[in-house]
């Protein structure tokens, strides 16, 4: 009873606290600030674009994992969920390692194209759909596995493609795992730090993000970064409360 | 889409450890695949499908389905337990095909109405299939297979798991649409009435093999397996290389040996004993099991209950006589 009461209150009092020091009079002068709606516009948007490239690359691959039996699929797996456990600092420094200046892939990229990811609003997309495929993948390949494949089998006898299979059928009958899926990847995108800030670092209107922001305001203005977090804190309760008939209410 | 051309189906079938049974089938045939449990009947629809792995052949006049992709085999599925897409409404259901071949928006929609209205259920197009009956739901899941206007159609017991009252009439109501279909129709069923009401041609599936095909009312008459004897009601007893049926009104009962020298009787304890319409019908455990009917008032004269053993007799003149294998 009472670990249970103290881990209750270790969740929630930090927010409450949170909340409490927060200066309301002040708070519609942090959020409107340019370095603020920079950075909450650079989020939205790399989020967004990221989830999208998520989506485009994740959804082919939960299908492959969920339904085709190929050589390797158990490592396969397994790769998927490493960024969901890996410090996301060092998913930074691995990225940094491929898709550096004079990385295995940013080297060559560089050379050919001039095009380099680091620093750039790219790189921070490209962080992003890092540390969020594993959301994107794992959520959907759960609504996959349980989806009745005879009914992609019925799909077929109706003289379907696997393509038209896939999407008139397989995806739909997916889709709350789909969205699931994809709030989840947005929503850790968006709030996603290490990883953005060791492979990009932190320039304002390219890759300053509302998690960077909050990070270095904190150090010169303590009541704007606590302003900052309670949008943060507003959007990550809003996730909550879409995906409340996913997981919450049905124990 | 065309009508599918009058093609006779010549199949050959092997699934391992379920099938090896070799068929055919004219045009605007329906044949009844009937067979106990296990006996192999949804894999040879499904084998016809290509849903399950298969050897062998199904030629459809100079084309061998069992080598097109499953897609391209024109082949409509009534399935068990309908599978409607259950994200999409009635009409979408029927149209989902047409669509797949490259039909237009429209014009799927169009044909798919059309044949929701043949089923008598348009009012309920924009129905999701949750929303339907469980006879409703059985009407589309056909009207979706025909809608492709397949070569073969293949029905795997399109009436299970329905009301009675809703059986009847959803058969009387196949039973009209397949009149009008030119293809093949193939229609698994282990209900002996669809066999007999529904199909030009009955196919005996016996632990994966054909144990016997012909015309229903040869098969009912003559039966030729234990299981489809049971089916029709009738006793079957082998005697040497014939099989001999009888009806169970045919076979008298009594509590002392018959006498005479006649080969036509058995002994066992009653198994079970149930009104069988104006009669009582006993299940004798003889060598075989034994059907046997008698009135109400003999069966309570002879004090019969489960249990107590009896001997059954047949006149010969009731026994029809025939071979074993053909």
């Amino acid at each position: 009873m009472v670990p249970a009461v103290l881990a209750t209150l270790l969740l929630l009092v930090p927010l409450v606290a949170m909340v409490a020091a927060a200066d309301w009079q002040a708070l519609p002068g942090h959020l409107t600030s340019p370095a603020a709606i920079d950075a909450l516009r650079l989020s939205l948007v790399t989020s967004t674009v990221a989830i999208v490239f998520c989506l485009l690359l994740g959804l082919p691959l939960a299908w492959l994992l969920a339904r085709v039996d190929f050589r390797g699929r158990g490592a396969v797996r397994a790769l998927v969920t490493v960024p969901l456990v890996l410090p996301p600092v060092v998913a930074g420094v691995a990225l940094r390692s491929a898709f550096g200046r004079s990385g295995v892939i940013g080297g060559p990229l560089l050379e050919w194209t001039g095009f380099a990811f680091p620093f750039t609003t790219y790189g921070v997309v490209l962080a992003h759909v890092f540390v969020s495929m594993p959301f994107v993948v794992i959520a959907i390949e759960g609504a996959l596995r349980s989806a009745d494949p005879r009914y992609d089998e019925a799909a077929a006898t109706l003289g379907a493609t696997r393509w038209t299979t896939f999407r008139r059928v397989t995806v739909p009958l997916a889709l709350p795992g789909v969205v699931a899926g994809t709030v989840l990847g947005w929503a850790r995108s968006l709030g996603e730090f290490g990883a953005t800030i060791t492979f990009n670092g932190n320039y304002p209107g390219t890759t300053q993000t509302m998690p960077t922001l909050i990070y270095v305001t904190r150090q010169s203005d303590q009541a704007a970064a606590i302003s900052l977090s309670l949008l943060m804190l507003l959007v990550s309760v809003g996730i909550l409360v879409a995906l409340r008939d996913h997981w919450l209410g049905t124990p | 889409m065309s009508a599918a051309p009058a093609r006779p189906l010549v199949a050959d079938l092997r699934v391992a450890d379920r099938v090896d049974a070799a068929f055919t089938a004219e045009p605007g045939e329906v044949l009844a695949v009937i067979g106990p449990n296990g006996a192999g009947k949804s894999s040879l629809l499904h084998a016809v499908a290509g849903l399950v792995d298969v050897e062998g052949s199904a030629r459809l006049g100079d084309t061998d389905l069992l080598t097109l992709p499953v897609r391209e085999r024109r082949i409509g599925l009534v399935f068990q337990g309908q599978l409607l897409f259950p994200h999409l409404s009635a009409v979408d259901n029927v149209a989902f095909g047409l669509r797949s071949r490259g039909e237009g928006r429209a014009r799927a929609e169009a044909v798919a109405r059309d044949w929701l209205e043949r089923f008598g259920i348009a009012d309920l197009a924009d129905r999701k299939p949750r929303e339907l009956s469980g006879g409703q739901a059985q009407r589309v899941a056909i009207a979706r297979a025909l809608a492709t206007e397949p070569d073969v159609l293949l029905l795997d017991e399109p009436f299970t798991g329905l009301d009675v009252s809703v059986q009847m009439a959803l058969r009387i109501e196949l039973g009209r649409h397949l009149r009008d279909f030119p293809g093949i129709a193939l229609l698994v069923t282990h209900d002996a009435i669809d066999a007999l009401t529904l199909a030009d041609k009955v196919l005996v599936l016996d632990e994966g093999r054909v144990a016997q095909v012909g015309p229903p009312a040869e098969v009912a008459a003559e039966p030729r397996t234990p299981h489809v004897a049971r089916l029709v009601g009738l006793n079957l007893v082998p005697d040497g290389d014939d099989l001999m049926a009888f009806t169970p009104d045919a076979v008298v009962v009594s509590l002392q040996e018959p006498e005479g020298s006649t080969r036509l009787r058995w002994h066992g304890p009653i198994a079970t004993l149930a009104p069988h319409g104006d009669a009582v019908r006993l299940l004798v455990h003889a060598s075989p099991d034994l059907l046997a009917d008698l009135t109400p008032a003999a069966a309570t004269e002879l004090e019969l209950v489960p249990g107590r053993e009896v001997w059954l007799s047949a006149k010969a003149t009731a026994v029809s006589r025939y071979a074993a294998r053909r």
